[in-house]
């Protein structure tokens, strides 16, 4: 339980500082403090067992059945990430304290420290692969609101972005490799991969899975080709550059290759990649460090460097490579974070960090001047600083290895100019800012900061002599069980100071002279360094992402250029591309099923059809005549029903054949009467071939459909229709009883498109032309005579046979949705013959009203039956005796039916009724009725 | 017969797509309602063709497939829903843009072909 309050205290207590806003800055911080100062308690309570050589373990499950479990472990290589994270992690609390101006919101910079703090702990005690990656992507969130703190500044905007851009790609490609290897070992729990470390190395998949994990560590720890972000990232405040950019989050690539070495590690692939990449980013760092006239650019580029020494001592692979490489980290944490904070101290005191202005600093920051040449000097490697030992035993596992044969050589000679130019820049780091002649036209009068601001610095620079002087006694308890937890081993630690007389020592003495030499002449190197092109990495990101941002515009414009034609014929080409692959994969498009023989009167049926259709494509310019054609289509269509034995949908087709006619005819009277102009040849010819394949397409399928043997669910509807329905027309049983949860879906999507179509009218202002295209008026007589009188008369019969269609739909061709049709058109009839004012001075009902009502009343018929213990929509029916009728049949069912029944008379006349007002004075103006 | 109920089918299909293609809203709406025909037919078909085999229990020996005639019947009535929201739809925008173009009006001035 321990080690989990360790990771998820920070995170709990991010929210304080955001709490404590409005106190006193004190109380923020040592609330901050407080909460890292737990946690490092519960870490120390924790270590003791770590000591004793053990691991412990924290298991909750999460999402078993993805293999993510909410694990942690407690080993060497954690304990000794998670105390450097807490314990720097107070002190640059404690500095950012002084450091940041009044301006500053202290509560938002240290909740987002608390969240970094926090992700950071969780990668490095996370037991669980993906749980670590999970950490590892909060760690770049949390980094890029640190980065961006200052969000005014646009350098930092673009910094923050540059490093969550690069980070985030290569958190994502980490994911990947670290599922790879989660796919070959079956489990991300660390010590099911650790124990399958040779089946991993020996699968065909390690070296993508090795690729992929080594760039999502190379990315974060801004190895090379990647370290250009970090540099930018130096727009974040100083605590920050000195905590995440130092100290912590850059080693967060370097323990994962740490992590991952007992099973990734050892083998050619790894050795070459990793040596290489550390060896190529530790002379690139260090050469442009040399060069760097800002100070903390050049700190930068000096963590780029060491972080490229410890990644190539992590490709050697030996066990004393890894102990190197933890020292390193160790000490690389303790002196640079130092060396960051000094950088800050003279920004905050004299307002510059520009090592071509400041200089002479001495007298005004003595003590600051002290604490610069200790830390400075633990970088440049210097007897009894603790940067000596370490750079000692890089120097000799450098020149121990022979990894590459005859070639071998140069790795040592390279290593030793790393060294060189390392103390190079250190030099220049104390020589420049404190010695030479004053200065005197700095922004501000220097003077030695705040004594709690220097606090921090001093225990770093303690730190770096202690260990400088007496390495066993302080550091080897931590490493030991560090390196035995990336060794998988128990070694045998003996760092000393003085070895004899050996290559390590000259390698390190010529690295002192070198970089005594190379400081003197580094006005030549510079003249010669200014003959090339300055490639900022920021520019050359920026023209990146606008490079990427132009072509997804121009792609963009490419293909969303506004025309709805164009957007459907791509749609319909995509189908194609889809379609004909399978197609072409049928071998033998007729079936087996016997096929009926072709009788004149549906070759005339089908000749007349297909003829309406092209008429209606054809003369689409001329709108009504093509209206016309369709009406032939849709009425052949219900001609067609009948033929093949479906009354039902005869009936159905035939009148909302009518009725969607009379409301295209009423549309097109608020059409443009123009005729279009004609489509180019081009289109034409484009748009028959495309219509033409899918026709085509769609035929054949058919086909292949009609000719193959049906293997229908449908047996079960006919053996039960009449005894678990009640009902002889099987059709409609299914209807109102079999599926009737999907008739009821249907119709309240009908009543919902009526209401969708009576709020569109709403308020509409149409195009209401008085006269024709040829500016003939339209003829006065508005409802003829005739047509009145017929209309009136049919309307009772119309009722009269809906209401029949309706009672015998259960049992014969019928039912609710085709006697509310027959309504509605009868209905319909009466507003053309006679006019709106007529209808409604006789019939003034509330359509929305009768369409609502339907669609309750079927769905309390569904409802109905959960009071008889029955599911939803089930149906009881029983027969009755009525004198003189006979036997009659009652069921629920048509209860539903009515529901069905008034819902479409509802819509229908919504629909219509609504629309056909548009001319009248009844048109809707308002919400409401 | 099946081969000629499919290139009816087929026909009604691409006479349908041809008439969505167009630029102007009422021939596309035409042909939404044509389509949704050709696809009523094409659903319907799944039950096969039979002549004289009514889906009522008790009038012949055999009986089709009652269970695409069923889903059909409603989507007849929701294809006419569509229809008149489209359609309705394509009367508000005439309404409040003036045109009925369904593209892009910069698009038509740039390319001035329909």
């Amino acid at each position: 339980m321990n080690l989990a309050a360790i990771v998820f205290l920070p995170f709990l207590g991010a929210i304080l500082p955001l709490l404590l806003a409005g106190r006193s800055r004190v109380q923020v911080t040592v609330a901050t403090a407080l909460v890292a100062a737990v946690s490092l308690t519960f870490l120390v309570m924790a270590s003791p067992a770590v000591f004793a050589g053990e691991t412990a373990y924290f298991f909750a499950e999460w999402l078993p059945q993805l293999g993510l479990h909410i694990g942690f472990r407690l080993d060497g290589l954690a304990l000794l990430f998670a105390g450097l994270i807490l314990i720097i992690g107070i002190l640059v609390i404690i500095y950012a304290h002084y450091y940041l101006s009044t301006e500053d919101s202290a509560p938002r910079f240290f909740s987002c420290l608390l969240l970094f703090m926090g992700s950071m702990l969780g990668i490095v005690t996370a037991d669980n692969l993906i749980l670590m990656w999970f950490f590892w992507e909060l760690t770049s969130i949390s980094s890029f609101l640190l980065i961006g703190y200052w969000f005014h500044q646009s350098n930092a905007r673009r910094g923050a972005r540059m490093a969550l851009a690069i980070t985030g790609a290569g958190g994502l490609a980490l994911l990947a490799g670290l599922l790879l290897i989660g796919n070959i070992v079956g489990s991300y729990q660390l010590d099911a991969v650790f124990a399958a470390a040779d089946t991993i190395r020996g699968h065909e998949l390690y070296l993508p899975a090795l690729i992929l994990v080594l760039i999502g560590a190379f990315t974060k720890s801004a190895q090379f080709p990647f370290q250009f972000w970090l540099p930018h990232a130096m727009a974040a405040p100083t605590p920050v550059s000195a905590y995440l950019h130092s100290a912590t989050m850059v080693k967060a690539g370097i323990f994962l290759m740490a992590r991952l070495l007992p099973v990734l590690g050892g083998t050619t692939e790894w050795f070459t990649i990793v040596t290489l990449t550390g060896l190529a980013t530790m002379l690139f760092g260090a050469y442009f460090a040399l060069l760097k006239t800002d100070l903390k650019g050049l700190l930068a580029f000096s963590t780029v460097s060491h972080l490229g020494l410890i990644t190539m001592l992590l490709g050697l692979g030996s066990t004393g490579a890894v102990i190197a490489a933890l020292f390193h980290i160790l000490n690389h944490a303790t002196f640079k974070a130092g060396l960051f904070m000094i950088a800050g101290i003279i920004d905050h005191e004299t307002g510059c960090r520009d090592m071509r202005k400041l200089s002479g600093l001495r007298k005004a920051m003595p003590f600051t001047m002290v604490l610069a040449v200790i830390t400075a000097a633990s970088m440049a490697g210097i007897p009894f600083f603790n940067g000596f030992l370490s750079k000692e035993m890089f120097f000799a596992e450098a020149y121990q290895q022979d990894l590459f044969g005859g070639l071998s050589w140069f790795v040592p000679v390279l290593a030793t100019l790393g060294a060189m130019l390392s103390v190079a820049y250190s030099v220049r780091f104390v020589h420049d800012v404190f010695f030479q002649e004053p200065t005197h036209d700095l922004p501000k009068q220097p003077h030695e900061p705040p004594f709690m601001m220097r606090v921090p610095v001093i225990i770093f620079a303690t730190l770096c002599l202690a260990i400088g002087i007496a390495p066993m006694l302080i550091a080897s308890d931590l490493l030991t069980p560090a390196v035995a937890a990336v060794t998988q081993s128990v070694p045998v630690l003996d760092i000393a100071i003085w070895h004899g007389f050996n290559m390590p020592l000259l390698m390190s003495a010529l690295a002192l002279i070198g970089g005594l030499v190379i400081y003197i002449g580094r006005s030549e190197l510079l003249t010669f360094s200014r003959q090339f092109d300055p490639h900022d990495a920021k520019e050359v990101f920026a023209t990146i992402v606008s490079a990427t941002t132009r072509f997804c515009d121009e792609l963009m414009q490419r293909i969303e250029n506004g025309s709805l034609q164009r957007y459907i014929a791509l749609l319909l080409v995509l189908t194609l591309v889809l379609v004909i692959p399978e197609l072409t994969a049928i071998r033998g498009l007729t079936g087996g099923r016997p096929q009926l023989p072709v009788d004149a009167i549906s070759l005339i049926g089908a000749i007349v059809l297909m003829l309406a259709a092209l008429a209606t494509a054809m003369l689409h310019r001329q709108r009504l005549t093509s209206l016309m054609m369709l009406s032939v289509v849709g009425l052949v269509v219900s001609l067609v029903f009948i033929h093949f034995s479906a009354p039902d949908l005869a009936m159905t087709q035939l009148v909302v054949e009518a009725v969607s006619i009379i409301l295209m005819i009423l549309a097109l009277f608020f059409m443009p009467q123009r005729i279009p102009r004609a489509s180019s040849g081009r289109r034409v010819a484009r748009d028959v071939l495309l219509a033409g394949t899918i026709g085509g397409i769609v035929g054949t399928l058919n086909y292949a459909l009609l000719t193959r043997p049906l293997n229908s669910i449908s047996d079960f509807f006919l053996a039960n229709a009449v005894s678990g329905g009640g009902g002889s027309n099987v059709v409609n049983v299914i209807l109102v009883d079999f599926r009737g949860f999907d008739t009821l879906g249907e119709i309240t999507v009908l009543a919902i498109a009526a209401a969708g179509i009576h709020k569109l009218l709403n308020n509409l202002r149409p195009f209401m032309p008085s006269s024709d295209v040829d500016g003939r008026p339209w003829h006065r007589i508005k409802h003829p005579l005739m047509v009145q009188t017929v209309a009136q008369a049919i309307l009772p019969l119309a009722l009269m046979v809906s209401f029949y269609i309706f009672l015998r739909g259960h049992n014969l061709p019928g039912g609710g949705f085709i006697a509310g049709l027959v309504t509605a058109a009868a209905m319909i009839l009466q507003y053309i013959a006679n006019g709106v004012d007529w209808v409604k001075s006789r019939f003034d009902y509330n359509y929305q009203t009768l369409t609502s009502v339907g669609v309750m009343i079927a769905l309390f018929t569904g409802v109905g039956s959960w009071l008889f213990d029955h599911n939803f929509l089930t149906s009881a029916f029983t027969h009755v005796h009525w004198p003189l009728i006979g036997e009659f049949e009652l069921a629920t069912a048509i209860l539903f039916d009515l529901g069905v029944y008034l819902t479409v008379i509802g819509a229908t006349l919504m629909i219509l009724a609504n629309f056909g007002q548009m001319t009248t004075r009844h048109r809707p103006r308002q919400e409401g009725y | 017969m099946e081969t000629l109920y499919a290139i009816t089918v087929g026909t009604l299909t691409a006479c349908s797509v041809f008439l969505i293609l167009r630029g102007r809203s009422f021939p596309i709406v035409i042909g939404l309602t044509m389509l949704s025909y050709a696809v009523n037919l094409f659903l319907f078909s799944t039950g096969r063709l039979a002549i004289n085999e009514l889906p009522l229990i008790g009038v012949g020996e055999t009986s089709t497939d009652p269970l695409p005639q069923a889903l059909v019947l409603t989507a007849i009535v929701i294809g006419f829903a569509m229809t008149a929201y489209s359609i309705i739809l394509a009367v508000r925008v005439r309404g409040e843009i003036g045109s009925d173009e369904v593209n892009d009006t910069n698009y038509a001035e740039q390319e001035g072909q329909r």
